[in-house]
């Protein structure tokens, strides 16, 4: 077992070696120009394309003209959001999302606000789900998008995306979905699902960093983004851009393998997760966020009560995870997805989220609740907090004084 | 973000985490911070009729730097007479912790949790609270 133990593949997954070896040749002798139709080192990088495109495609269902190369998740959400609003400004300029959404949804969201278009910011359940009447009653003639995430990155709930489509195409919406968390992790089709533009990334399913895919649907509807990178035309003109071969090979085999794997490896990782969650929540005063039932198998997000995350995970140093606390920033505020749940800001500020992945073994898992269970102990002992707590005292009833 | 050696020091080995009683008139407590901010520092001392600092506890609910913070404040406090300890600045900690300056509001809670122990007991003993000045975090 090596020290640390990464437990934060929501943040990013390390490379399969399979992935590195499809890789290796696109950057030595197949190092062509996948645009270069004239000779045999373009139409050799162009074969490599073509196939990841094919590879991607299946994961999800698709076919391979659908796929758009980009250079990550996040440009793949600015394409579809943009793309959209600009392509159809002559049907509408309504948007609607959630506020769960990753920043590269929200802040593509605020981008199109400022060009004119209204956007709905949904709020969410308190565990994490969208609500299906409000989504219905949100909707509007105007109404040209809804982009809902598939699975979140903070809390790994999955939304009910079937249901969510329907409801936008039956208002003549379409539906974007930031897949980014879900794909290569559960089973994703965007034919069952009714999606009409989904965005993945490379890095969360042990493929490369700086790559990823944006699905356009071709068929029933056929639908078009505005490209937001003007150039040479590359990706039916929806992306210009020299292809990243070396990444999209990559991406193509991380695809290939997820299909593959993702089967048993959810039920490998949701055992393990499931161990790990149900260790921690016999600590008194410990809560699970987000749905459990609808909920990626390999994440948790644990609140423990009277100590502060980043404090927390300083004791927890032997563990790579993530606290949806935000001490570091100016402004102090926890996660905002724990606080769309309804958490009080001191339990956001006391939750670490575990994502566990396809290197994770039993052993990381037994060792990653001991450090937990002995970090938190600790820092219980010096919480007055928790002092208080177990005097009786309502902290509520404390006045604070607000910095 | 590496914290400094000094920090690692005081979370991993805290001095004086503890309470004192608060219902005696030797005892100082201050409680200052918000749950909501993630930072909440109970520092509290005891004094004897020389007013000098006999000893200091301290629980503190946050991030490392926050511990440490009035871990080191705790120690600092024992042996020195109030007047002295009023006089304890935070930018005398962010330099011996050398804190970011991210982590600047950490200092600023343990010099307010020093000033409101030292009120809490003034006043306790018929004094006048010290007028503080409002700082912001």
């Amino acid at each position: 077992m090596n020290i640390p133990i990464y437990l934060d593949n929501n943040a990013t997954t390390p490379m399969d070696p399979r992935v590195l070896e499809a890789m290796v040749p696109y950057f030595t002798q197949k190092f062509g120009n996948a645009a270069s139709r004239n000779h045999a080192f373009g139409w050799v990088a162009e074969e490599g394309v073509d196939y990841a495109r094919e590879q991607v495609a299946k994961l999800i269902g698709a076919s391979e003209k659908e796929i758009i190369f980009t250079s990550g998740a996040t440009e793949s959400d600015n394409l579809a959001i943009k793309g959209v609003f600009e392509m159809y400004k002559e049907k509408g300029n309504h948007i609607i999302t959630a506020v769960t959404e990753h920043k590269a949804v929200l802040d593509a969201c605020k981008h199109v606000e400022k060009l004119g278009g209204k956007v709905t910011y949904l709020p969410v359940k308190e565990d994490g789900l969208v609500d299906l009447a409000q989504l219905e009653a949100a909707m509007t003639p105007q109404t040209i998008l809804v982009s809902i995430m598939y699975g979140n990155n903070e809390i790994g709930v999955i939304q009910p995306v079937k249901e969510i489509a329907a409801i936008a195409h039956k208002h003549g919406a379409l539906f974007m979905t930031d897949a980014t968390q879900a794909v290569g992790k559960i089973p994703v089709d965007v034919n069952a699902d009714g999606i009409d533009l989904l965005a993945l990334s490379a890095h969360k399913m042990y493929g490369p960093k700086g790559v990823g895919a944006l699905y356009v649907r071709r068929k029933g509807p056929r639908v078009k983004v505005t490209a937001q990178m003007d150039g040479g035309g590359h990706e039916r003109g929806m992306r210009s851009g020299t292809l990243n071969v070396p990444g999209i090979v990559g991406l193509g085999k991380a695809c290939e393998i997820a299909g593959q794997e993702m089967e048993s490896e959810a039920i490998r990782l949701s055992a393990l997760r499931d161990k790990l969650q149900d260790a921690l929540t016999v600590l008194e005063e410990s809560y699970v966020n987000g749905n459990v039932e609808h909920r990626l198998p390999h994440v948790a997000n644990i609140s423990f009560k009277y100590v502060e995350g980043e404090g927390l995970m300083m004791a927890m140093k032997d563990l790579a995870v993530s606290s949806g606390s935000a001490c570091t920033s100016a402004s102090l505020e926890p996660s905002y997805v724990l606080k769309s749940l309804g958490l009080s800001d001191d339990l956001a500020h006391s939750s670490i989220r575990f994502g566990l992945g396809r290197f994770t073994t039993e052993e990381e898992v037994d060792y990653a609740v001991e450090v937990t269970k002995k970090a938190v102990t600790h820092l219980r002992e010096l919480s007055p907090l928790w002092e208080m707590f177990k005097e009786g005292i309502d902290l509520n009833s404390i006045e604070w004084a607000e910095h | 973000m590496a914290y400094s050696d000094k920090v690692i020091d005081h979370y991993t080995n805290p001095r004086n985490v503890g309470t004192l009683d608060k219902s005696s008139h030797k005892v100082g407590t201050g409680l200052v911070g918000a749950p909501e901010c993630g930072d909440v520092m109970r520092l509290q001392i005891q004094v004897d009729d020389n007013n000098i600092i006999t000893d200091a506890k301290f629980k503190t609910f946050g991030c490392g730097s926050a511990i440490a913070s009035s871990s080191l404040a705790t120690e600092w406090l024992k042996g020195k007479s109030v007047d002295d300890a009023m006089k304890i600045d935070n930018m005398d900690i962010v330099e011996e912790l050398a804190l970011p300056p991210v982590k600047i509001h950490c200092s600023v809670l343990a010099e307010d949790a020093i000033k409101a122990a030292i009120n809490d007991f003034r006043v306790k003993n018929g004094m006048e609270p010290i007028e503080l000045e409002k700082s912001h975090h």
